[in-house]
């Protein structure tokens, strides 16, 4: 595009004239920059939520407690982050509960009944899990059916296909413990492993958490592919019309929602070295809250990376906050269903003022 | 225009209904709120009878939301807790590693006692062992005999399900059964399998598995309908949980199936059913005392030191009820102890 033609359709600004009407370049301050963020509503919900439960339970700002909070934020984090970029890009996968379970037996599975080295289950179990995530994103593209219904059919598929090829292959629920082969230490390290920060035991997913965070974040904001995925899901065929992969981009997104999935399912499978078939189911719910939670749109084109870890933290915090506070469990889906609302409503809310104030 | 008039009809009628309620007493005179009040005034109640100090006692358990099993467990529980001037904490998650992360909450609380059901052993041993090092005693309840010992918990009460689906299959030989279908409710329980296991072991006719979802009822009646119009042999379902042996008997009629049913654990309507004939036995566990002693134990422990089971489960079961035992149990199942 090295043309110097003037392709300006006519009535547009001279160049050089009222440069400083167009909008691309009206300098916003930095505050008016913050309340557009995405993740916004949901840093201050989540904020509200840590001085209420330190006020309300004992013992919530003990170190230990910091840390079993970081951990169930973690297990729910790691799988939000892809789950809200694949949301961004305009789709859903209520699959990726389920498909954590298949990635841990697949991996265990393969691992025990080859007498394999671990890493070799774990690869080949990386493989069959991309390969779910990529049959997500072509059946998706090919047939143009909503992705409820396709990720619903494979979330079916793979709950039955959990159970049927565990008792086919192991003769019972569960898979048999791997904790004596080669390499499981290392995979142990690797995925499931603690270290001790200064007094504090961190899981080593809090560390898997925060780096798909920022790789995510770093995509999103700073590389070409973040641009498509923003355009699929703001407008699949204007995305089209100026030259973005559509197909492409959205398997691309199922693939990661499957990486995810394969290193959640390798934190379950190394942290207890045995798998419950019947596992993960609902959990795919619980992704889609933390990235809603943390800003991203239902219907696309809008969220952030980062919003979905403020999400996750958020289901951590209340999830275990009602614990420590030793309230009824019994109340446990009511206040999360309130604090959902309340969050996407302050989301909301927040952007509007945000959009008026431009 | 017919519906809205139906509506205030509706409306007007119930209006009345209460008021003749409230002036005239036309009131049920059975059952209703009135009735259970009466039941709740019979079970135990009253003041710690210790005087030892206020201890607190997490328990944590797989069960999903809203079970009647544990719900019976947690009144054991309490009812103990009452007694021994102890803090109740209980919490659940029906996923292992959430079931691990509400342990982990309780040690960090510093409770003085855990009770823990093993149904997914591996998945929580990382976890009781944190417990044993922060020094709190661990108690396993229901599920996991066979792990607790080696985990470092003080003792196991519950019951051992293979043993128990034995005693089922053995009724069953009994009674001269040839072909028994166990209905499992829930995918990935390892507790089920057993249970199904032991019922082959024993029972001389043949076993046949039948996988159910069990947090929908017209799906668990439909798919055994079917399999009973289908295997016109079968003479005998078992059924793993007490609500789900009304749903099959639904089923078997529906079918027009002569096989018997049976099944493990007890409820109202179980025991009601046994009484009436309509159900052939019950295996009940005592869920009531399997909360109720894994409280007591940790209280004996951290007053007394002491330990039961030398390093053996306690087991709480199987008891086989028939029609015979049925109606005295009938005053326990109502008010939600048995």
């Amino acid at each position: 595009m090295s043309t110097t033609t003037d392709t300006r359709p006519t009535g547009g600004p001279a160049p050089g004239g009222e440069r400083s009407r167009d909008e691309r370049l009206t300098h916003t301050s930095p505050l008016r920059k913050l309340l557009s963020r995405p993740e916004l509503g949901s840093v201050v919900g989540a904020l509200a939520v840590l001085v209420f439960f330190a006020v309300a339970a004992d013992g919530f700002l003990r170190p230990a407690s910091i840390s079993t909070v970081l951990y169930a934020s973690s297990t729910i984090g790691i799988m939000a982050v892809p789950v809200a970029l694949l949301m961004i890009g305009g789709e859903f996968d209520l699959s990726a509960g389920v498909m954590v379970t298949s990635s841990a037996l697949i991996s265990s599975m393969f691992s025990y009944q080859m007498t394999a080295n671990i890493w070799v289950g774990a690869g080949v179990s990386l493989l069959a899990t991309l390969a779910v995530g990529a049959f997500n994103g072509f059946v998706l593209t090919r047939t143009k059916l909503p992705s409820f219904i396709v990720t619903l059919g494979t979330f079916l598929m793979l709950t039955g296909m959990n159970l049927g090829f565990t008792k086919l292959i192991d003769g019972t629920v569960s898979t048999k413990s791997i904790g004596d082969m080669e390499g499981f230490p290392s995979a142990h390290a690797v995925f499931a492993s603690t270290l001790s920060l200064g007094g504090v035991d961190l899981k080593v997913t809090v560390l898997w958490w925060l780096g798909l965070v920022a790789l995510a974040s770093w995509v999103l904001l700073r590389t070409r592919v973040g641009n498509w995925i923003f355009a699929v899901g703001g407008n699949e065929d204007a995305a089209r019309a100026v030259g973005v992969p559509v197909a492409k981009t959205k398997i691309g997104l199922y693939m990661g929602v499957a990486f995810g999935a394969w290193v959640s399912g390798q934190h379950l499978l190394f942290s207890f070295d045995t798998v419950q078939s019947g596992e993960g189911v609902g959990n795919e719910l619980i992704y889609i809250i933390a990235a809603v939670i943390g800003g991203c749109l239902i219907t696309g084109g809008y969220g952030s990376a980062v919003g979905s870890a403020v999400g996750a933290l958020l289901f951590g915090m209340t999830s275990k906050g009602i614990v420590f506070a030793e309230w009824n469990p019994d109340w446990f889906k009511f206040f999360l269903g309130a604090m959902l609302l309340l969050a996407t409503l302050l989301n909301t809310w927040v952007r509007k003022r945000a959009e008026a104030t431009k | 225009m017919a519906r809205f008039q139906n509506r205030v009809g509706m409306t007007v009628a119930g209006a009345f209904a209460l008021l003749a309620c409230v002036s005239l007493t036309a009131c049920s005179s059975t059952g209703g709120k009135k009735a259970e009040d009466a039941r709740k005034a019979a079970t135990a109640q009253g003041r710690a009878a210790v005087s030892t100090p206020r201890w607190t006692i997490a328990m944590i358990t797989h069960s999903g939301d809203g079970d009647t099993f544990w719900d019976i467990v947690q009144s054991g529980a309490k009812q103990a807790a009452v007694k021994d001037n102890i803090n109740f904490l209980y919490s659940h998650d029906d996923e292992a590693q959430q079931q691990a992360q509400l342990v982990d909450a309780a040690i960090d609380k510093k409770v003085d006692g855990i009770i823990v059901s093993l149904a997914k052993p591996d998945a929580l041993k990382a976890a009781v062992a944190r417990a044993r090092k922060a020094g709190i005693p661990v108690v396993t309840v229901n599920s996991g005999s066979a792990q607790s010992k080696a985990f470092g918990a003080l003792s196991h009460i519950g019951q051992d399900e293979t043993i128990a689906g034995e005693a089922v299959g053995e009724e069953l030989n009994k009674r001269g059964r040839k072909n028994a279908l166990c209905v499992l409710h829930e995918q990935g329980n390892v507790g089920h399998e057993q249970r199904c296991d032991g019922v082959e072991k024993t029972f001389k006719g043949k076993v046949r598995k039948l996988y159910v979802n069990g947090t929908n009822m017209p799906d668990v009646q439909s798919a055994v309908g079917a399999k009973l119009q289908a295997d016109r042999d079968v003479d005998a379902v078992v059924t793993l949980g007490a609500p789900y042996a009304d749903t099959v008997v639904k089923a078997k009629e529906d079918a027009g199936s002569k096989a018997e049913v049976d099944t493990f654990d007890l409820n109202a309507k179980v025991a009601a059913e046994l009484k009436d004939g309509t159900l052939g036995f019950a295996v009940d566990q005592q869920p009531y005392l399997q909360g109720y002693e894994a409280v007591d134990l940790l209280w004996l422990y951290k007053y007394n030191g002491d330990v039961l089971g030398g390093g053996k489960p306690v087991l709480t079961g199987p008891q086989i009820i028939t029609k015979d035992q049925a109606g005295a149990l009938a005053a326990y199942t109502d008010r939600g102890t048995r």
